[in-house]
């Protein structure tokens, strides 16, 4: 009996430590979490691990992303018009950085830099950075950031160098942010409302979603929002498709709730007022990333908007997005040069 | 010979090349990144080269301090990323200091959104001949609450040296700024008291500003006593766009469209083209499109300064100076209003209403022009006597 109660006791304790363990710490490796089978390198997802995509996403210096989401067990979203899906406690999701040796032949001879884990919980999002080893086994947890020199081959056959910079976790909060509160960008039902290639087939992600019980209170189709993807035309026109990409790669930071809520600057897809989306706009502390430009943005004179300018330069004090790029975006620049000089 | 530098490296470079400059930022980022309530992060002595931003985020009572702004020097010459030298976010009682932030690549120091933040002993700069590229600005604290920065210098920011933008309760005091654009900058702010400076060597010495377009619309009780405000005629290098690249050469003292504004004690000494400027948002010819914007200074007291200028043209290119030089020649008077009231704040015979007067008076040396904007400097006179209170 006495056996029994110490026992108890014991256990009480040990359950005690073990959720102050987990509140505290993370895994080191990206092999503990255990989001993948066979060999780690190859992101074959573990079950219940589930790849998803984005319309449009950021640009990230070229690299390719793979996403996958895992919800607990047995929980699910609900369906929301707006805003990024509130996912439910211990939501994780999952974006791994690589480069292809050679862009013409993607997903083969991968250098894979970074995975990205962002972790749902009670109260807020956390963000955890695992940089992958030389040998590309495993990936050890890094708080202060890196900078790593990536080769690769590009599309057209060129060779690139990029110098790939991890962003230390204060930085990715610099993004992931919306009031002071950690939060993920991407997942947003407009920015899922496209197909993925499954296991089963390829599929639109939102009814897999539904199909799987990872969704809830789905809407019939036709009243779903869906962002338009950047580069094509077929998605939408160059205005929906101008306004995905700058959704995508400024809001995060340019939006009443970001940490760009100082420039008056606010770029999300639903803004309207005209001023705050930049056009006439005087910059307010953009020193010397106003590039002698007098407005944001110049309709139809792209080459006189500041918005060009800071997509165009390189200079770390001017660019724009300021973390997560050190190449120019040649394709994206192209767009918004287009949907300025093209404005009415 | 080999033994002999073997020795040099020894005595010369161990104690100070003890880790690499990499290593210093990573060391130092994870301080910063793991910092508890309490901690104080000690800085060493030394130049340190970073290339990265340096970040602290969502930290309550965490100071940083190095051995003085003189001995600890974190250069960001070589800076590949981040828009900053240092960056402080969602924060609660933040102290920095002694040290310098030298050469970033944008901003020197950035604090948002943090209640409580202090710098003491603190310098940013840029060396070299101040020009546009530049940073921004050297102390930038920004949507904040409770700010002082004490006994700090800021030099060669090709926008504002000390700038505090879209905050409340703030003391700018015994510091020093020069070779900046704006020497001081309070902009969209509330409640800030700018003491004991010394602002020499820029193109505008102090600027007290509200703009539109921001998320703290108002600014205003702001008071500037007790500073020396003198031969702020460096040529402006702000690049275009910027609203202080609208600053003229040789300001002293610049108002943009602020209430509630007591400037007094201040030694105005040799600013060669205003002393002191008070203007409307309309004077800057910029259109004005927030609706919840107010463009007009008003409730404005200067008084008991003592203001000095030498025989001399004004200097610079601004559009302004060209037309007080045509004016008024080598003698032109030390305050200049461009004359445009809130017509809301008039009563029937066209007077201010009580307490919200533009009052210079008591000044050493006082005089004043209006510029007459409204009329397109029409009937741009000297006023030295047209800027008392009624009410």
């Amino acid at each position: 009996m006495l056996r029994i109660v110490s026992i108890g006791i014991f256990c009480i304790v040990c359950l005690a430590s073990f959720t102050i363990f987990q509140k505290k710490t993370y895994p080191d490796k990206l092999s503990e979490w255990n989001f993948f089978k066979g060999k780690l390198s190859d992101l074959s997802p573990a079950k219940e691990v589930v790849p998803y995509a984005l319309n449009t996403p950021l640009f990230t210096d070229y690299a390719e992303k793979s996403r996958f989401v895992r919800l607990p067990s047995g929980k699910f979203v609900q369906y929301q018009s707006e805003g990024v899906l509130h996912f439910p406690e211990g939501t994780a999701l999952i974006k791994t950085f690589y480069y292809s040796a050679d862009f013409r032949n993607p997903g083969k001879n991968k250098n894979i830099i970074e995975t990205r884990v962002l972790i749902k919980e009670q109260e807020e999002w956390k963000a955890l950075s695992y940089v992958w080893n030389d040998d590309q086994t495993d990936a050890i947890r890094e708080i202060a950031g890196d900078e790593k020199q990536v080769q690769f081959i590009d599309k057209a056959g060129n060779p690139q160098k990029v110098r790939y910079v991890i962003p230390n976790q204060n930085q990715c909060k610099g993004c992931h942010n919306v009031n002071d509160q950690m939060m993920p960008i991407g997942p947003s039902v407009a920015q899922l409302n496209g197909n993925v290639s499954y296991p089963s087939g390829i599929e639109n992600q939102l009814k897999y979603w539904n199909q799987h019980g990872m969704m809830q209170n789905l809407p019939s189709f036709a009243t779903i929002p869906k962002t338009a993807v950047w580069n094509d035309p077929l998605s939408g026109d160059l205005n929906a498709r101008a306004r995905a990409y700058l959704a995508i790669n400024c809001a995060h930071c340019h939006r009443r709730e970001g940490p760009a809520q100082t420039s008056g600057l606010f770029l999300t897809e639903s803004e309207t007022d005209i001023t705050a989306l930049g056009i006439n706009k005087a910059p307010v502390a953009a020193g010397t990333g106003s590039g002698g430009r007098l407005v944001d943005i110049q309709a139809r004179d792209a080459n006189a908007s500041i918005l060009w300018y800071r997509m165009q330069t390189n200079n770390p004090g001017e660019r724009m997005p300021e973390l997560g790029r050190s190449l120019v975006h040649q394709e994206g620049l192209a767009l918004i040069k287009e949907w300025i000089n093209k404005m009415k | 010979m080999r033994l002999l530098s073997f020795l040099l490296l020894f005595v010369i470079g161990t104690p100070l090349v003890s880790f690499s400059q990499k290593d210093f930022q990573k060391k130092y980022q994870s301080l910063f990144i793991l910092a508890e309530s309490g901690d104080v992060i000690e800085l060493p002595e030394g130049v340190f080269q970073l290339t990265n931003t340096l970040s602290l985020e969502g930290k309550k009572k965490v100071t940083i301090r190095g051995k003085g702004m003189n001995k600890t020097i974190l250069s960001f010459k070589n800076q590949t990323d981040g828009a900053e030298g240092i960056r402080v976010s969602d924060g609660t009682e933040i102290l920095l200091e002694g040290f310098t932030v030298q050469d970033a690549k944008g901003d020197a120091i950035k604090t948002m959104h943090v209640k409580g933040i202090t710098f003491h002993d603190v310098k940013t700069e840029w060396t070299g001949t101040p020009g546009p590229a530049n940073g921004g600005y050297g102390l930038y604290p920004v949507q904040c609450e409770g700010v002082v920065i004490d006994q700090c210098e800021a030099i060669g920011a090709s926008d504002a040296g000390i700038y505090v933008g879209q905050s409340k309760d703030i003391v700018v005091k015994k510091s020093k700024a020069y070779h900046n654009v704006a020497g001081i900058e309070i902009e969209n702010s509330l409640h800030a008291e700018v003491v004991d400076n010394e602002a020499w060597g820029n193109s505008g010495g102090i600027l007290v500003f509200d703009l539109p377009d921001l998320v703290q619309k108002k600014g205003g009780q702001v008071k500037v006593h007790h500073n020396n405000i003198h031969d702020n005629n460096y040529v402006n290098f702000a690049p275009k766009g910027n609203v202080v690249a609208s600053v003229p050469s040789g300001t002293g003292l610049m108002i943009l469209a602020t209430k509630e504004i007591e400037v007094f004690q201040n030694n105005i000494v040799n600013n060669q083209s205003a002393g002191t400027l008070i203007i409307s948002y309309m004077t800057t010819g910029r259109p004005i499109k927030d609706k919840l914007y107010d463009p007009f200074p008003s409730a404005i007291s200067i008084h008991d300064n003592v203001y000095e200028r030498k025989i001399g043209l004004p200097v610079g290119t601004d559009p302004l100076a060209a037309i007080l030089g045509k004016r008024f020649g080598e003698n032109v008077p030390h305050i200049i209003s461009d004359g445009i009231r809130n017509p809301t704040l008039l009563d029937a015979a066209g007077k201010w209403i009580a307490g919200q007067c533009i009052s210079i008076v008591n000044n050493k040396g006082q005089s004043i022009a209006n510029l007459d904007v409204q009329n397109n400097f029409k009937n741009i006179n000297r006023a030295d006597d047209s800027f008392k209170c009624e009410n």
